[in-house]
């Protein structure tokens, strides 16, 4: 693709306590006791000044409330209480990320107080700091260089919008996180997935990091040649990065087409006033349901005119289109469900002479093109403008913005790219010294990668090449490697924690909630044969249920405990004697009968090859002289 | 080692192969010396080692930018009320560069920073002095006394004093025992959050102070946070209040007692107070500052006491329970009695009255003429007998003083509710 360009900014939590304080990570479903509702006040900036749009918001009453789950949040959350000393454990795993990329640690790490008023940091501010500069990953097609590496604290978690107020809960607020930030390196949407793949590996590689939904979140940077930096968030799937680049692609090609096109035409921005018109009458006994209905409540139909765009805002169907973007514009702004305009019309039950008495009600000439807002007359009003100021932009091609990813790869307009955030020193912490011997032992104890690990795997522990590769993907391979340790099958272990976790996942159990506990205690049960490995599917599925109880408890409960050799040779000798006249009979022959007979009872209990070797030693024993006494 | 380098100028510091390029930063006093910080153009700061590194000046430092906010405009209608400066920052201004922290205190800097309380009065600023709040001293609290009457005397409507947390709790009580025949509000307050940060308590507080200040309150009093919530501030009376937490923004309690009143939308004031009304007021600066607060202990020693008895005039013990203090300080208590000097007793649990009749040995105290401090709190007792001590120096007089609520600092009834 020509001049595509694209960078990462890719944000993982790390699976220490928290950056500043000794609260553990972790998230809270229910809603807590505690709230406190507060107020974060517009700043002066450096010159001065206040943000008049911010303090105006302020003054019409914008309150946080912010609910406070006690054990996992404490006064530095609720930003009573100054920030602890860093957590030495979260800069530690951070630096050991930098190092794996490839980056410079910084000689002294500094925090700063990004200002962030949306009321996600209790603060007002967030801290960050860079750890590290300079990386890079390697891709097929070359280096994509890491500039900056930052550990920061993740905001607060939000749970709901009430009008003015947002909600926020306090559990997310001050996990460690580290940004990565790539340059604008990568110019294919493959290479793209390459890098985020690579990066998600090394992360994971560490151990020290979170895993599952929500805590690493990738946003991609995407322009094409003449386009501009458009930043996508909320990318969940991988496996869709090059598709979502493509089409962000696709869409700032079109979007400069629109530009160019309308350049032709002679369009400027003067030409783009907002004299909205008001065509309710045309619409008083129109088919549209949904504009009879806005009516019927007291809604009005307004219309403006885009002067030069007809043609150019896009049928129904044809992706992507500029309507798109007016329509996104006006929802975002102004809260409308939806816009019609000229190039989709007649449709939607809007007749083709409404839509002629409009363009005569406004005076279109032929390649003009007209936008219709059916809602109350405030709501309505502030979607024009929405769509106005959107099609003053198209004049100039892409705009830098945010927009957030969608299942089906395609983008939405979420917000104007920020721009550069107002940062000062944090004065409550010293500067953290990275000296020669923390890095000189973090070297030294870097973690092997995924390929080198999945290489020393096949040859250690003789797995199968896709076996090894599943159990160092896995979250739980270095539960895989001590198990095997204190004496496991690796064979074994290695299926129980990748396919049997994956099956038993896929029937709906919660056996992410296991903790490795319960696996160290299943496989002694296992060693001590206490417990047979026919029967670990059905304990897994037990644990699943209620994480908090001990195998040996499951084991009990599911009757599958209490059969030891003693107790299986004496049911052996039972099944024997009950049967002694077919074991004369069948001879050596009776073994398999015999074991049908056993493994009705002892299955999922104890191991058939152990009752089949009980069951021979015995057999024979009792052929040659009967059972003694 | 950084040569001709300053404060703000660009800088580049070559190392190892390495270089590093961004605005020469104030080092931080918590920092060591082998590192310099740097602003990088992303906006963030690094250390740079330097013992083995070249350092080059790029480009000076930029002239700072000062602007001139235009004089507020305010409704005649409103009260006019003053408002002291004597530390903390109320507004302040941050450079972004630097991170240093510059306070505002002109009427015009705090309208810009704090534009509602155009609506609550007409606002006359005046900077008494600007330090921290542990450096504050009995000549400071005379000086605050005699300017707040000053202006009482004068247009005000009533004052607020603008004053760092820690020690607010003595200045104001000083103020309250010092401003004789007070007529009209004074508001002591402060911020636990700096101003700098957009969460700060600061310009809540002062917007709820300047209401009380409106108010028909003729008392001193404390109005700060009443909860963890931007919500409401309590109004507290100078001689009952504490500052009971390190950090949070509810810090401050009234103890003993509950508080005057809280402010919301509007200020609402319960239980019995001093109204507002006509008449002079009269700052009476008197002041021995030859007293000591002495707190009492398990293990402590008697040559502390023997010490205080020879250098003060009066002695403000913080005695155990109810009032009690072991047998190895009696003697100095004795010898306090024969020198002149006063002992009040107070009690480290803060809460509660004392009372020295219940056990042997706050009898014996009583007999060693110790003045029960009632239910007054330790720092306001010191506070108070500083006062009295200017005024007399008579031990029947101190005593009859002393036992008799001047400020509100004695209440007569303990009431249930009071503590929580």
């Amino acid at each position: 693709m020509e001049g595509l360009r694209v960078g990462f900014e890719i944000h993982q939590q790390l699976a220490t306590r928290k950056l500043f304080c000794n609260c553990e990570s972790e998230l809270r479903e229910e809603e807590p006791e505690l709230k406190i509702l507060r107020r974060l006040r517009p700043t002066q900036s450096e010159l001065g000044e206040i943000d008049r749009a911010a303090l105006e918001e302020y003054l019409k009453g914008r309150c946080y409330e912010y609910e406070v789950p006690g054990d996992v949040s404490c006064l530095v959350e609720m930003d009573e209480e100054p920030p602890h000393n860093v957590n030495i454990d979260a800069v530690k795993a951070a630096l050991e990320v930098a190092l794996l990329l490839n980056a410079q640690p910084v000689d002294e790490i500094h925090f700063m107080r990004k200002i962030v008023i949306d009321g996600s940091n209790t603060s007002g501010f967030q801290r960050t700091a860079v750890i590290a500069m300079d990386g890079y990953v390697k891709t097929a097609k070359g280096k994509v260089r890491i500039p900056t590496i930052c550990l920061e604290e993740e905001a607060a978690r939000k749970i709901r919008e009430e009008g003015s107020k947002t909600v926020y809960r306090l559990d997310r607020l001050g996990i460690p996180l580290i940004e990565i930030s790539t340059s604008p390196d990568i110019t294919s949407p493959e290479e793209a997935r390459e890098v985020a793949l690579k990066i998600g590996e090394i992360l994971r590689a560490t151990g020290k990091v979170k895993r599952g939904i929500g805590t690493i979140r990738q946003d991609i940077n995407v322009s094409i040649a003449g386009g501009a930096r458009v930043e996508i968030k909320g990318v969940q799937d991988l496996n869709l990065i090059p598709k979502i680049i493509e089409k962000e692609a696709e869409r700032q090609r079109k979007l400069i087409e629109i530009a160019q096109e309308l350049k032709r035409r002679g369009v400027e921005e003067v030409h783009l006033e907002f004299s909205p018109v008001d065509v309710s009458e045309i619409f008083a006994s129109t088919e549209s349901k949904l504009v009879a209905k806005v009516m019927k409540r007291g809604g009005v139909v307004l219309a403006v005119k885009l002067p030069g765009f007809r043609g150019l805002i896009g049928g129904a169907k044809e992706e992507p289109r500029l309507g798109s973007e007016l329509a996104q514009y006006a929802r975002i702004k102004a809260g409308v469900g939806g816009i019609f305009h000229s190039d989709e019309l007649p449709s939607y039950g809007i007749s083709a002479s409404e839509v002629e008495a409009v363009a005569d009600k406004l005076s279109l000439s032929e390649i003009d093109a007209f936008v219709l807002v059916a809602e109350e007359r405030e709501k309505a009003l502030k979607a024009l403008q929405a769509v106005l100021e959107r099609a003053k932009l198209a004049l100039k091609g892409v705009p830098e913005e945010t927009r957030v990813a969608q299942s089906d790869a395609t983008t939405r307009y979420m917000r104007p790219l920020p721009g550069a955030a107002r940062m000062y020193p944090e004065t409550d912490l010293a500067p953290f010294v990275v000296d020669e011997k923390l890095i000189a032992e973090l070297r030294a104890s870097l973690p092997e990668l995924y390929e080198e690990k999945i290489a020393r795997f096949l040859k250690q522990y003789n797995l199968s090449q896709e076996l090894a590769t599943q159990v160092v993907k896995s979250e739980r391979a270095q539960l895989f490697e001590e198990l095997v340790a204190s004496g496991a099958s690796p064979k074994l272990v290695a299926t129980t924690l990748v396919s049997t976790l994956r099956e038993l996942r896929r029937e709906g159990y919660a056996v992410e909630n296991i903790k490795d506990e319960r696996f160290r205690e299943m496989f002694a049960l296992v060693a001590e044969q206490k417990l047979a490995k026919e029967a670990i599917p059905e304990v897994i599925k037990a644990l699943s249920r209620t994480p908090e109880r001990s195998c040996e408890e499951i084991l009990a409960e599911l009757g599958l405990k209490g059969f030891s050799e003693a107790d299986v040779r004496g049911l052996v000798r039972r099944v024997i004697k009950e049967r002694a006249e077919f074991v004369r009979e069948r001879g050596e022959g009776a073994v398999k009968p015999l074991m049908g007979v056993l493994m009705k009872e002892l299955r999922g209990r104890v191991e058939g090859r152990v009752v089949m070797k009980i069951l021979e030693e015995e057999l024979r024993g009792y052929l040659k002289d009967g059972f003694q006494g | 080692m950084l040569g001709e380098a300053r404060v703000g100028d660009r800088i580049r510091v070559l190392k190892g192969g390495r270089s590093y390029e961004g605005i020469l930063m104030p080092r931080s006093e918590l920092g060591d010396d082998r590192h310099v910080v740097i602003k990088l153009d992303n906006g963030y700061n690094i250390g740079v080692e330097v013992s083995n590194a070249r350092v080059e000046r790029l480009a000076p430092a930029e002239e700072p930018y000062s602007r001139a906010f235009p004089e507020p405009e305010f409704s005649p209608e409103k009260p006019e009320i003053t408002i002291l400066g004597t530390g903390g920052t109320i507004a302040s201004k941050i450079d972004y560069k630097t991170g240093a922290v510059h306070p505002s205190f002109t009427a015009a800097e705090i309208i810009n920073a704090v534009p509602e309380l155009a609506d609550v009065a007409r606002v006359k600023t005046k900077l008494l002095f600007n330090i921290l709040s542990e450096n504050m001293t009995p000549e400071h609290w005379k000086k605050i006394a005699s300017e707040v009457a000053k202006e009482l005397n004068g247009d005000a409507y009533g004052v607020v004093v603008a004053h760092g947390t820690d020690t607010m709790s003595f200045t104001a009580s000083a103020l309250a025992f010092m401003l004789k025949n007070l007529t009209k509000p004074v508001i002591f307050v402060g911020s636990q959050r700096s101003s700098d940060r957009p969460s700060s308590d600061a310009a809540l507080n002062l917007i709820a102070a300047a209401k009380v200040a409106c108010s028909e309150l003729a008392e001193v009093v404390v109005v700060m946070h009443a909860q963890s919530s931007d919500t409401t501030c309590a109004i507290h009376r100078a001689t009952k209040v504490r500052k009971m937490h390190s950090s949070r923004r509810d810090a401050f309690k009234s103890i003993n007692a509950l508080p005057l009143g809280e402010v919301g939308e509007d200020v609402r004031l319960f239980g019995s107070y001093r109204r507002r009304s006509e008449g002079e007021v009269y700052a009476d600066t008197r002041l021995e500052e030859r007293v000591a607060l002495f707190k009492v202990y398990p293990g402590v020693s008697e040559e502390l006491l023997e010490y205080c008895v020879d250098r003060y005039k009066g002695i403000v013990l913080e005695g155990t329970g109810l009032g009690h203090v072991p047998e190895n300080l009696l003697p100095a208590i004795e010898r306090a009695r024969e020198e002149g000097v006063a002992v009040v007793m107070t009690t480290t649990t803060l809460y509660g009255r004392v009372d020295m009749k219940v056990y042997s040995t706050g009898r014996r105290l009583l007999n060693l003429g110790v003045i029960p401090g009632e239910d007054m709190l330790p720092e306001v007792a010191y506070v108070k007998l500083m006062h009295v001590l200017g005024i007399t120096q008579n031990y029947e007089e101190v005593r009859g003083l002393m036992l008799r609520s001047l400020a509100g600092e004695i209440t007569e009834r303990s009431l249930a509710d009071a503590f929580y």
